[in-house]
């Protein structure tokens, strides 16, 4: 009796312990090759500067548009520098990678674009200061197959309109 | 008995071909063995080759409308045209009445035969479908037109030829309009362009100042509806390709995209994007009235509808991914009918109603398949590293389709190119362009 519970409950240990290292695994397939993380580009290869520590872009997983921590981070910057910039407006152009249908990946784009103008809203910024447009996947910057490349296309860029 | 044709052509059926053929191409099945036919070359005489050079600058029009035909036939993947070296008998005599034993001779089971003569600028033609084996005429017609439409004589020989032995209506005499592509992918230059099925005659209806996308042809008109990002407005626009007038759909805050008539060319159906969500809306070409048909939060795109104009199928993520949906066409009864593992998007119904094609990306492969309109009975049909955008042949014979090569880190080895493949999923072929293409979309017959 003693014996049989004993067993059931390090097999309920056991079992527990390979449910936790399942979805441990799951979670822990995220490459982490310092330009990547999960498949969200952390690089600073293609951004520019809107100011001084000012990024211009952000950038998003496959077929996401959720903003990631350093995006708002990003984010929030540009909103700071567009309150002290008030005569400035700009365009958020949402961006898609080469991997999906161009349709969709147009309303994708525009998905993205406004996840970041909406934030910026939040921040602060009057919504007449921020027009959106999406090129879907037609305006990579990098040009190669790869997932390192696409996860650079996958982005919004905050561009001076005026 | 006289049919009008088209403006341009009439048709004069010289004989009536009532008489039970032993020859008929099965299409509904991928052909392995595909017929061999004799296509000899039209005869001109002597009188009309100096006509034929002044119009035309050719010199045997007969010879190469024979050639259309016989590129035509073979690309259809069901007829194999037999060399013309081994041909014994002469195209006037031939035309007149085979000897049936020499075409059999060199396995031929069908012959086209026929003469042309260019008289007071007109292209006079007639031509002839022999049965070989049962040693009789299956069908004779006579055209007039003018002699710049020698091409599309050879189209509409070859739909003529092909319903006959098929029993189905051809797809030759009809155009393709895409998106013609150069430079590097960074900085893509892109035009609408526009060109005979078989890759001849192509023209370029934009400069490549602005992007565009997305061409799609009227079905009952020569008006095409595409994308374009003119002034960086991206919307969806309305071009008569007669006349190259234009004009924007609608009168929208914001992004219109993924534009298609419905089949009776009366509307258009697109997406347009608010506040990062599209939903679909149609807009009548006659009285201009705009309606909303989807109103949810996800994406609602690439829609298409059923050529009894009673449904729309569309590509949505509100089950959390790209998946296909059908619904009325007042919007109402959405059901998803794509439950295959992978994405799925961009689904056209098929001119004859019964199956709707689509793209499917799964494990980093894109496919193009077909599915019945409930989403059972799906089939793919080609597997690649990136394709998709199928279009139909008017007859739901043939899909074309884009696809698109890796490239290397530098982007080095990238090509996007027209393809095409039968319904039965043989018979896959690059379609010739002059640039490298996308988004393809094939025309309705031209003549009917």
């Amino acid at each position: 009796m003693n014996f049989s519970k004993s067993f059931r409950n390090t097999f309920l240990v056991i079992l527990l312990s390979l449910i936790v290292s399942a979805c441990a695994t799951k979670k822990t397939v995220t490459k982490v090759d310092g330009q990547m993380q999960g498949d969200v580009y952390t690089g600073t290869d293609t951004v520019k500067y809107l100011a001084d520590g000012v990024p211009d872009r952000v950038f998003f997983a496959t077929n996401e548009s959720i903003l990631t921590t350093k995006s708002r981070d990003t984010l929030r910057k540009q909103a700071n520098w567009l309150r002290e910039n008030s005569s400035i407006n700009v365009v958020v152009e949402g961006h898609a990678d080469e991997r999906g249908t161009r349709e969709y990946n147009l309303a994708l784009g525009e998905r993205r674009a406004n996840a970041a103008k909406d934030y910026l809203i939040t921040y602060g910024i009057s919504a007449d200061r921020i027009s959106v447009i999406s090129y879907g996947k037609e305006r990579p910057v990098d040009s190669g197959s790869n997932p390192l490349s696409w996860s650079k296309n996958r982005r919004s860029v905050t561009v001076k309109a005026n | 008995m006289i049919r009008i044709i088209n403006f341009f052509f009439t048709i004069f059926i010289l004989l009536s071909a009532k008489a039970y053929s032993l020859i008929e191409i099965d299409i509904t099945r991928g052909n392995l063995d595909p017929l061999p036919i004799a296509v000899s070359p039209l005869f001109q005489d002597d009188s009309s080759k100096k006509n034929s050079i002044n119009e035309l600058k050719i010199e045997n029009v007969g010879s190469e409308i024979s050639l259309v035909v016989e590129n035509n036939l073979k690309i259809s993947g069901l007829f194999n045209p037999l060399s013309k070296e081994a041909f014994l008998q002469k195209p006037d005599i031939a035309h007149l009445k085979p000897r049936f034993e020499d075409w059999a001779l060199i396995k031929a089971q069908a012959l086209i035969t026929g003469k042309v003569s260019i008289e007071d600028k007109k292209l006079k033609v007639e031509f002839r479908l022999w049965d070989i084996l049962a040693g009789r005429e299956m069908m004779a017609l006579a055209f007039t037109t003018v002699p710049s439409n020698w091409r599309r004589v050879g189209h509409i020989i070859s739909d003529k030829v092909y319903e006959r032995l098929t029993g189905e209506k051809g797809y030759f005499d009809t155009r393709i309009i895409y998106v013609s592509e150069e430079g590097p992918k960074t900085a893509r230059v892109k035009k609408l362009a526009i060109m005979d099925q078989d890759g001849f005659n192509t023209k370029y209806l934009t400069l490549g100042n602005e992007l565009v996308l997305t061409p799609r042809f009227n079905p009952t008109s020569q008006m095409v509806t595409y994308l374009s990002y003119f002034k960086n407005l991206p919307r969806v626009y309305l071009l008569d390709i007669e006349t190259g007038t234009q004009e924007v759909v609608g009168d929208f805050p914001g992004m219109t995209f993924a534009p298609r008539f419905s089949p009776d060319g009366k509307k258009i159906i697109m997406s347009f994007a608010k506040d990062g969500n599209s939903d679909i809306y149609t807009m009548d070409l006659e009285n201009r009235i705009v309606e909303r048909i989807t109103n949810h939060p996800s994406i609602d795109t690439s829609p298409s509808y059923s050529p009894d104009n009673q449904f729309i199928t569309f590509n949505s993520d509100r089950s959390g991914y790209q998946q296909i949906y059908v619904m009325k066409s007042d919007g109402s009864n959405v059901k998803r009918i794509s439950f295959g593992k992978g994405l799925y998007g961009t689904p056209v119904w098929s001119p004859r109603g019964d199956l709707i094609a689509f793209t499917k990306l799964h494990k980093g492969k894109f496919y193009i398949g077909v599915m019945r309109t409930d989403g059972s009975g799906e089939r793919l049909l080609t597997e690649n590293y990136y394709q998709e955008a199928p279009s139909w042949s008017p007859n739901g014979r043939v899909l074309i389709f884009y696809r698109e090569t890796k490239s290397n880190d530098k982007g080095e080895g990238f090509s996007a190119k027209l393809w095409s493949i039968d319904l039965t999923g043989y018979n896959e072929r690059q379609v010739q362009t002059e640039t490298d293409a996308s988004d393809p979309s094939w025309s309705s017959l031209l003549s009917n």
